[in-house]
């Protein structure tokens, strides 16, 4: 009970500084100096953000799994989960290249730039952080430590899991659609 | 080897056998510690700690401002001397002051072991001291390879473009930005727990509707904290990306904005003023109604106007930006926001009137310094009403008159509630009463000194001296003022000495207090001075708002009328 608390505390928080990013962004749209635009750098992420979306729906079959105290079918699930953030992580990693090499764009090159990365690159890193989080819990899983009394822990990480994906909804909304 | 002695009293360790633990096992108990109370005492002292250190950045300001044309110190060092005051009063003072008072008491309040998370509680007070060291580290390594650091200089608000790196060499200002960034990180975890213990951790019986007032007030500031600290946070980060890493978040060249600087510090430096008042609210919403012998006037008012305050604070930041030049809808927005946020300040105001009035009031110190709160926080209140008008503040913005009237809000205000609530809960923590006498001479040193120094500061702000000015020509009719606002400190540095003795001298030589001096009402009153590691043998079971008063008058009690 508490440690749900204590995370939705942790979520309020963290939605200050990801509004503040957001307003940013926004604000500073179209304002950059120097090119290039979002419009011809940018391609919609559907791949990865499907990913993602659906990791939030592993993680939920994981609690309900740990729940009724099956812990090879949670480990199952959150294996899945695990590796659907990865694909998210790499195909970030992978526009990020695009960017760089294709087209230049740098966190120094241009306002655009500035706001970019920085809003991406903060929902990047607590996708990250997530990750570290459910890879220590998974090893938990495969050593035998994770059993059913710890389902409401397992509830708390994912509803900070469940955060990071909402905010995705967020940013991916106003970086590829609209801000562009 | 046992005896029948150690046998029979294996619970209770002596304070005799305390005191001759080597050194080393105290120090190493302090600091691994993870007890709400060591915690507290932990904040409280590290705050008052600084309290000194700003303090004497203030005398040293005050010193140069006495005379004109005076070169007491050099510009530079007065650059560094507002920033750092500033800073360190905000940051280093204020929040873990208040931290240290709601990490001891709300848990025992609300008949708790220990807050909601208590590693957390250690984690955030160690990160809230590692901010303070950083920024005071500026003093000596900041200068780096450009010789050009010392201090922060760029004032508590830090406004762009002056932290550009074009325009702050060196590395003084990412002291700034680090330092603040840590101890914010503190700041959250600590709200984060206060919050969680106040809604999980009640006692049986201890409704949302029974919780003493501080408990409420800092449950709001808690969460006030959490969504306030983390634009500064954000804000932080954009500053840090443009310095280390060549963005343009605040570069005016590429596209960036200045003025957006000044929107994301305010939407966190605003409310941080509730943030640090309303704990000052809380501490006499417990005093005066205990040395009143009233129950709190419009307790369900108090905790709605508190709400009140806590919504609309976050509304009012662009009223800190009227003279930047803003529409006339913005200006007419937050005019009247800020006018708004009166009202349930005053209705405060009125309940603890309320409180006083027909009661059998005892003046003991606590009360005084709550009484003198009352009426400088209404000044304040008055002049923060006359600068919420855009056409004043045009006027008067970064005059001496807003520098006075918001040293009236946290001193006149927050300063002498905390000192109140210092001399309040002083025989609960050492056991100990204070001397009533010391106790009277600072309170009234203070005072005077107070009035003094801020009464007077407002004049030369209305007659044009601006603020953060190093020094000032003869003849301007400053001078005569402000050799008055200096004098004022020596008033104020000889009632903190009473306070010092007085407090030092009562931990080691004061009567002892027993659990409850003041016959006050709640429930940390009921466990032993100072309180057992465990707070309460039992689980404390309440049935009233002044769960004491139940207990002392069982033919009467509270719950009946509740």
């Amino acid at each position: 009970m508490r440690g749900h608390v204590g995370m939705w505390c942790l979520i309020a928080a963290e939605s200050a500084i990801f509004t503040i990013f957001v307003v940013a962004y926004l604000y500073y749209a179209g304002k950059s100096i120097t090119g290039p635009t979002p419009r011809e750098v940018l391609d919609v992420p559907i791949f990865i953000s499907i990913c993602l979306f659906s990791s939030s729906f592993t993680i939920v079959m994981a609690e309900r799994a740990i729940h009724r105290g099956n812990t090879r079918l949670f480990a199952g699930w959150w294996f899945a989960t695990i590796a659907l953030g990865l694909i998210f992580v790499i195909g970030s990693f992978r526009e990020w290249y695009h960017l760089i090499y294709d087209h230049g764009v740098t966190i120094s090159s241009s306002l655009f730039g500035t706001t970019f990365y920085s809003l991406v690159g903060l929902h990047l890193s607590h996708v990250l952080i997530g990750l570290t989080m459910l890879t220590i819990v998974l090893i938990f899983a495969l050593l035998g430590h994770v059993r059913q009394e710890h389902a409401q822990r397992i509830g708390v990480l994912a509803l900070y899991w469940h955060f990071v994906d909402t905010v995705w909804v967020v940013v991916l909304s106003v970086v590829y659609f609209i801000a562009r | 080897m046992l005896d029948s002695d150690s046998i029979s009293k294996p619970m209770f360790v002596p304070p005799a056998e305390a005191q001759a633990r080597p050194l080393f096992d105290r120090v190493h108990e302090w600091i691994v510690t993870v007890d709400h109370k060591k915690l507290g005492l932990m904040y409280i002292g590290y705050g008052i700690l600084f309290l000194v250190i700003g303090g004497l950045e203030a005398t040293a300001m005050r010193i140069q401002l006495a005379f004109p044309n005076n070169h007491f110190i050099s510009p530079q060092l007065f650059n560094q001397l507002f920033t750092m005051h500033g800073t360190t009063m905000v940051f280093l003072v204020g929040m873990p002051i208040l931290f240290g008072f709601a990490n001891y008491l709300v848990p025992l309040m609300i008949g708790a072991r220990d807050m909601a998370f208590p590693r957390l509680n250690a984690f955030g007070f160690w990160m809230s001291a590692l901010g303070g060291i950083i920024l005071y580290f500026s003093f000596i390594g900041a200068s780096g390879l450009y010789g050009a650091g010392g201090a922060p200089d760029v004032g508590w608000f830090a406004y762009a473009p002056l932290t550009a790196k074009a325009f702050s060499r060196g590395h003084s200002t990412d002291y700034w930005t680090i330092g603040l960034l840590v101890s914010g990180i503190g700041s959250i975890a600590t709200a984060l727990n206060i919050v969680t213990t106040a809604l999980c951790l009640r006692c049986p019986g201890m409704t949302l509707g029974r919780m003493p007032l501080f408990v409420w007030l800092n449950t709001v500031v808690g969460s006030m904290v959490l969504i306030v600290i983390s634009p500064l946070t954000a804000a932080q980060i954009m500053l840090m990306i443009d310095r280390y890493l060549g963005g343009h978040f605040f570069d005016t060249q590429a596209g960036g904005s200045a003025v957006v600087w000044m929107h994301f510090f305010w939407i966190f430096g605003h409310p941080e003023v509730y943030v640090l008042i309303i704990p000052g609210f809380a501490f006499a919403s417990e005093i005066i109604p205990v040395f009143s012998r009233k129950p709190i006037f419009g307790y369900a008012i108090m905790v709605a106007a508190t709400l009140g305050i806590g919504f609309l604070s976050l509304g009012v930041w662009a009223h800190h930006m009227f003279t930047v030049g803003m529409t006339s809808y913005s200006n007419a927005f937050f005019t009247a926001t800020t006018m708004a946020v009166g009202v349930p300040t005053g209705i405060k105001i009125f309940n603890w009137l309320g409180t006083m009035w027909g009661g059998k009031i005892r003046f003991t110190i606590p009360m005084m310094f709550c009484i003198g709160f009352l009426f400088q926080f209404l000044i304040a209140g008055l002049t923060g009403i006359m600068l919420s008008a855009a056409p004043f503040d045009w006027q008067l913005g970064n005059s001496y008159f807003v520098v006075a009237h918001f040293h009236y809000v946290l001193i006149g205000g927050l300063v002498f509630t905390i000192f109140g609530a210092l001399y309040y809960w002083f025989p609960k923590v050492s056991g100990r009463m204070f001397s009533d006498t010391l106790g009277r001479w600072h309170f009234w040193l203070f005072l005077i000194g107070f009035h003094i120094t801020f009464d007077f500061m407002h004049i030369p702000g209305v007659l044009g001296m601006p603020r953060r000015i190093y020094t000032y020509e003869a003849g301007r009719g400053w001078d005569t003022l402000n050799l008055i606002v200096s004098l004022g400190v020596i008033f104020q540095i000889a009632g903190i000495l009473f306070w010092v003795v007085n407090f030092l001298w009562s931990s080691f030589k004061g009567k002892p207090a027993g659990n409850d001096p003041w016959d006050a009402w709640t429930l940390e009153w009921s466990t032993t001075s100072p309180p057992p590691d465990y707070n309460f043998a039992t689980t404390p079971v309440v049935h009233s708002r002044r769960p004491l008063w139940d207990l002392k008058h069982p033919e009467d009690p509270d719950w009946k009328y509740e």
